[in-house]
C-alpha cells in the first residue's frame, strides 16, 4: 500500500444511524456482507459473534451497539467492515459502506465537546467536508481490553 | 553485503550443525579412537566457524576456532581423546549453542567464553605441539585471508593431497574482455581446456554463478595439474576473448597429515569432476567416498536428505492449510449441488474431485509432520551429564525416533520430556552400590520410546530405578493436605502415583529420599493436557516406573462430537468423550441443587449445555434428553444437549486476538456448509 501523504488521509466512509463516519483505509483489510453469524456465549453484548471469513474465523462487534445506539435487524445494506490493528482483527457490523474519499489533514478538527453524543469516547477527530460531516473513528478505543465477561 | 536473509538459514544451519556436534561426541567418547568421527566433528566446527565469521559472530567464530584446534590436535594423533576433554569441548558447544540461540532470539550472539577458550587452549597445549597442525591453520589462514578465494577443509585436504602426489596446484585468475557477449560460453571454454589437463578443485564465483554469467569479467579457477604452469597459461589464452591469465602456484606446508591420508584412503584422483556441479556438492561427493559407511550412516543419511528437502516456513504451511480448508468447504457445497441435481457427469467430476483434495489433505497434514527425534536428540547428551553429576551409570535407549508428529507439538514438547527425563534419572534410577545391593545390574536404563497409535502418538519414559512407593506418595499428599486420609484409603495404586502431579505436591526444598519424586511435574501435566494429551503412570517398587504421555498427531485437525441445541451447533472433543447415552427424566435425580445422574454405579453432575452457553430457546418439553458423559482425569460430567449430529475430523481454528479467554470454549472450526461452530472445552465445565 502506498503510504497516505501528509497532507491526504485516506478514508473507507460509514453510516451508522444516518451519521456518517470515518475509518482510515489503511486499518480496512475489507468489507464484507453479512454472513452466518455464529453465537459466543459470555462475550460482551456488542460482540455478535463469529464468521468464516476465507477460512479465519473472525470476531463480529455490532458498532450500534458498542456506540450504545439502538440495535436494528440487518437487512441487505448492512456491511461488515474487516479492520486489523496490531494482532487483532475484527468484522465491525455497520448500516452501510459505499464510499472511499480523501480528506485534507488541514480539514480534520479534535472531537467536539458535547456530552451526550452517542459514540463519545470512540471518535478520534471529525472532518467538515462542506455541508458534510464525517466523524472519524478510534479503533484502538473500539477493541479495546474487551476481555470476555467471565462468569 | 545484506546478511539479514541469511540469518535464518544461517540459525538453523547452525544448530544442525552443533546437534552433529553433539551426537558425534557422544559416539567419539564410545570410540576414542576413531578418527572419522573426529573428522566428522571437525568439518562441522569448521563449517560453523566460516559461517559465523561471514555472518560477523566474533565469539562464535574464535570460540569454534579454538575447539577446531583442539580437534585438529586429537585428529593428528597429538592428543588423546580422555572423558575430560570431551567435557571442555561439550561445554564449549554449549556455548556455542547459547549464542546461538542468543543470535536467534534477536541478540548479538555475544558471550564471554574466554574461560572454554582458555581450557581449550590448554588442552591444546599440554602437548608438545609439531606445528603440523598450527601451520595448517596458518595456511588456511594465509588463503582466507586472501579475499578472492576461500577454500574449505576439504578442497584443502583435496589441493594437499594432490600436491604430495606429485601434482601442481594452480589458482588460476582469469579476465575476458570488456565487451565479451557470451560470457558463460566462454567461461566454459576455459572449462573444457582446463579438464584436459587437469583437474577443477573450486572456481569462484562458483560454477554455476559463472555459468549464469554472474560476474564482470574475471574469476579465478584453482585446479592441479602434472603439466607446466606456462603451457596452462597458453592453452588458456588461446580461449578468444580472454584478455588476462594469471597462473599463482598455492604453496602448503610440505609436512603431510596422516589422518588425511586416512580420508582418502580409497581415492585414487581425490578431485571429482566438477563441471555442473556446485562445490558443495562435490564436498558432499568426496563425503559419501570416504565414509566409512558403517559408523557414519547417520550423517550419510543426513548428507543424503539435504539435498532432497526444502526448508519451508511454517506460516507458508499455514497458509496453505488455510486455503485448503476452504477448498473443503466448497467441496462440501459441489457435493450437496451435485446431488441435488443429480446430473451424472457433474457428480463423476465432483467425486474424483473429493478423492483427490482427500489425498491433498493428507499430504499437506504429512508437510507439517517433524520426527522425534528432532527432540530427542539433545537427551543422549542431557542424560550423559546427569549420571556425571550424580555419579550414577545410566545407559539410554531410543526407540522409535523417526515417529512423527506436528511440527506445533514437537515445538512443545521438549520441556516436558526434560522434566520426566530427570525425574527418572534423578529419582528414579538408584546409585550403582544401591543397585548392586538389590541384585540389580549396576548399570540402570532408560528407554525412551515412542510410536504411533491410531489417531494418537505415545511417548514413554521407563527406567528399572526403584518405582514409587504408594505409601510415600500418600503420606505426604495428605501431610500437603492435597488428600485427606479417609480418601487416600480408597486410592488404587495408579491413582496415588498420579498424585505426584499434582499441583502442590512437590515442593522447592530438596527431599532427599525417593519419596521427592515429583518436582515441577504438574508443569509438564499441564503442558500436556494444553496439548490435547494425557499422562500416566505406571510403577513397581523396586523394578521401575513408566510414565506414559499420549500426544494428539497434530493440534490442527481434531476428531469430535458434533451436537446440536436449538439451532446452534458444538463440537466437543472426542479425547474427553466417554460416551453418549439417552436418559429419561425420571433418571434425573437432585443433590444439593444439582442435577444428577447414575451413571455405572457412579453420581455424575448434570450439565444443561443450553443453560451454560445461553442458547436463545423455547422452553421444550421432552421426557428424553441426549447425555454426553465427559470426564476430566477421574472426575466426569454429563453434557445434556438436544440432539448428536455425529463425529467428524474438524479443523480446529482459534477465536483470534480479540476474544481471549471465552468461557467453556476453547476454539472454533468450520464445518461444511461454511459456519462456524465451536469447540466446547469439557476441562472448563468440570470442576
Amino acid at each position: 500500500m502506498a503510504e497516505n501523504e501528509v497532507s491526504d488521509l485516506k478514508v473507507i466512509v460509514f453510516q451508522l444511524n444516518d451519521k456518517e463516519y470515518g475509518v482510515p483505509v489503511s486499518q480496512v483489510k475489507s468489507i464484507e456482507k453479512i454472513m452466518h453469524i455464529t453465537r459466543v456465549p459470555h462475550t460482551n453484548p456488542f460482540v455478535k459473534g463469529v464468521m468464516n471469513l476465507r477460512g479465519v474465523v473472525t470476531p463480529l462487534l455490532d458498532l450500534r451497539v458498542r456506540f450504545g445506539m439502538e440495535e436494528e435487524a440487518y437487512n441487505e445494506g448492512t456491511r461488515v467492515i474487516i479492520v486489523s490493528i496490531e494482532d487483532k482483527e475484527v468484522g465491525l457490523i455497520v448500516d452501510g459502506a459505499n464510499d472511499v474519499i480523501d480528506i485534507p489533514t488541514s480539514k480534520i478538527e479534535p472531537p467536539p465537546e458535547v456530552v451526550g453524543m452517542a459514540a463519545e469516547g470512540f471518535i478520534d477527530g471529525v472532518a467538515n467536508l462542506d455541508k458534510r460531516l464525517l466523524i472519524l473513528i478510534d479503533l484502538n478505543k473500539i477493541l479495546e481490553s474487551d476481555e470476555a465477561i467471565a462468569l | 553485503m545484506e546478511l539479514n536473509q541469511y540469518l535464518e538459514v544461517f540459525i538453523e544451519e547452525s544448530k544442525e550443525h552443533l546437534q552433529a556436534c553433539n551426537q558425534q561426541l557422544l559416539e567419539l567418547e564410545k570410540n576414542p579412537q576413531d578418527v572419522s568421527i573426529i573428522n566428522e566433528i571437525f568439518r562441522s566446527a569448521h563449517t560453523l566457524k566460516g559461517m559465523s565469521a561471514t555472518m560477523g559472530y566474533e565469539d562464535l567464530a574464535s570460540l569454534t576456532h579454538q575447539m577446531e584446534n583442539v580437534l585438529d590436535a586429537i585428529r593428528n594423533n597429538k592428543l588423546t581423546t580422555t572423558p575430560e576433554i570431551i567435557d571442555v569441548i561439550f561445554m564449549a558447544v554449549d556455548h556455542l549453542e547459547d549464542m546461538v540461540q542468543s543470535i536467534a532470539a534477536g541478540g548479538d550472539g555475544k558471550k564471554d567464553v574466554t574461560e572454554t577458550v582458555e581450557k581449550l587452549k590448554l588442552i591444546e597445549k599440554g602437548e608438545p605441539l609439531s606445528g603440523s597442525a598450527n601451520k595448517e591453520v596458518a595456511a588456511s589462514a594465509v588463503l582466507e585471508a586472501d579475499q578472492e578465494s576461500h577454500y574449505d577443509e576439504f578442497e584443502l585436504t583435496v589441493l594437499k593431497q594432490s600436491k604430495e602426489q606429485g601434482f601442481g596446484v594452480y589458482e588460476i585468475g582469469i579476465a575476458l574482455r570488456e565487451d565479451c557477449l557470451l560470457k558463460a560460453a566462454r567461461v566454459y571454454m576455459v572449462f573444457e581446456v582446463l579438464e584436459k589437463i587437469g583437474e577443477v578443485i573450486k572456481a569462484n564465483p562458483s560454477v554455476e554463478q559463472l555459468e549464469e554469467e554472474q560476474f564482470d569479467q574475471e574469476f579465478s579457477i584453482t585446479i592441479v595439474s602434472k603439466e607446466d604452469p606456462e603451457d596452462i597459461k597458453a592453452k588458456i589464452m588461446k580461449v578468444s576473448e580472454v584478455v588476462k591469465t594469471e597462473i599463482k602456484s598455492l604453496v602448503f606446508d610440505q609436512e603431510s597429515d596422516d589422518t588425511d591420508g586416512e580420508v582418502f584412503s580409497n581415492s585414487e584422483t581425490p578431485a571429482p569432476e566438477v563441471l555442473g556441479s556446485t562445490s558443495s556438492e562435490k564436498t558432499q561427493s568426496i563425503e559419501a567416498e570416504t565414509a566409512p559407511v558403517a559408523e557414519k550412516k547417520g550423517s550419510a543419511k543426513q548428507q543424503n536428505n539435504s539435498s532432497k528437502t526444502i526448508r519451508v516456513n511454517i506460516e507458508r504451511l499455514d497458509i496453505l492449510m488455510n486455503l485448503f480448508e476452504e477448498l473443503v468447504i466448497d467441496r462440501g457445497r459441489l457435493e450437496q449441488i451435485s446431488k441435488d441435481l443429480d446430473n451424472g457427469e457433474l457428480t463423476e467430476t465432483v467425486e474424483r474431485m473429493s478423492r483427490i483434495s482427500g489425498d491433498l489433505q493428507n499430504i499437506i497434514l504429512n508437510m507439517r509432520m517433524v520426527q522425534v527425534e528432532t527432540v530427542f536428540n539433545r537427551f543422549p547428551r542431557m542424560i550423559r551429564q546427569l549420571a556425571r553429576d550424580l555419579n550414577k551409570k545410566i545407559n539410554l535407549e531410543i526407540v522409535g525416533a523417526e515417529t512423527e508428529l506436528d511440527r506445533t507439538v514437537i515445538d512443545e514438547i521438549g520441556d516436558p520430556l526434560v522434566h520426566l527425563l530427570r525425574n527418572s534419572v534423578d529419582h528414579g534410577i538408584e546409585s550403582p552400590q544401591e543397585r548392586k545391593a538389590k541384585g540389580k545390574n549396576e548399570e540402570g536404563t532408560v528407554v525412551l520410546r515412542a510410536f504411533h497409535s491410531g489417531n494418537h502418538v505415545f511417548i514413554e519414559i521407563e527406567d528399572d530405578g526403584a518405582g514409587i512407593s504408594r505409601d510415600k506418595v500418600l503420606k505426604k499428599a495428605i501431610s500437603k493436605g492435597i488428600i485427606t486420609e479417609q480418601a487416600a484409603a480408597g486410592f488404587t495404586d495408579k491413582q496415588a502415583y498420579e498424585l505426584i502431579l499434582s499441583s502442590g505436591f512437590s515442593t522447592a526444598e530438596k527431599i532427599s529420599d525417593i519419596s521427592g519424586r515429583g518436582v515441577g511435574l504438574d508443569v509438564v501435566k499441564n503442558t500436556i493436557e494444553s496439548l490435547g494429551g494425557s499422562i500416566s503412570i505406571d510403577s513397581k517398587e523396586n523394578e521401575g516406573t513408566i510414565f506414559s504421555i499420549q500426544l494428539p498427531l497434530t493440534l490442527s485437525i481434531i476428531s469430535v462430537m458434533l451436537v446440536e441445541i436449538q439451532k446452534e451447533k458444538f463440537a466437543i472433543p472426542l479425547s474427553s468423550i466417554i460416551e453418549t447415552a439417552i436418559i429419561k427424566d425420571t433418571d434425573i435425580m437432585n443433590a444439593h441443587n444439582q442435577k444428577v445422574i447414575d451413571f455405572r454405579g457412579k453420581v455424575v453432575p448434570l450439565l444443561f449445555l443450553k443453560d451454560i452457553f445461553e442458547v436463545p430457546s423455547e422452553p421444550a418439553v421432552d421426557p428424553f434428553h441426549s447425555v454426553i458423559i465427559v470426564r476430566k482425569g477421574d472426575k466426569m460430567a454429563g453434557l445434556v444437549v438436544d440432539s448428536f449430529i455425529g463425529q467428524q475430523e474438524v479443523v480446529l481454528k482459534s477465536l483470534g486476538n480479540y476474544l481471549t479467554n471465552v468461557f467453556a470454549i476453547s476454539g472454533a472450526t468450520i464445518l461444511g456448509d461454511g459456519q462456524v461452530a465451536l469447540i466446547v472445552d469439557c476441562n472448563a465445565l468440570i470442576k
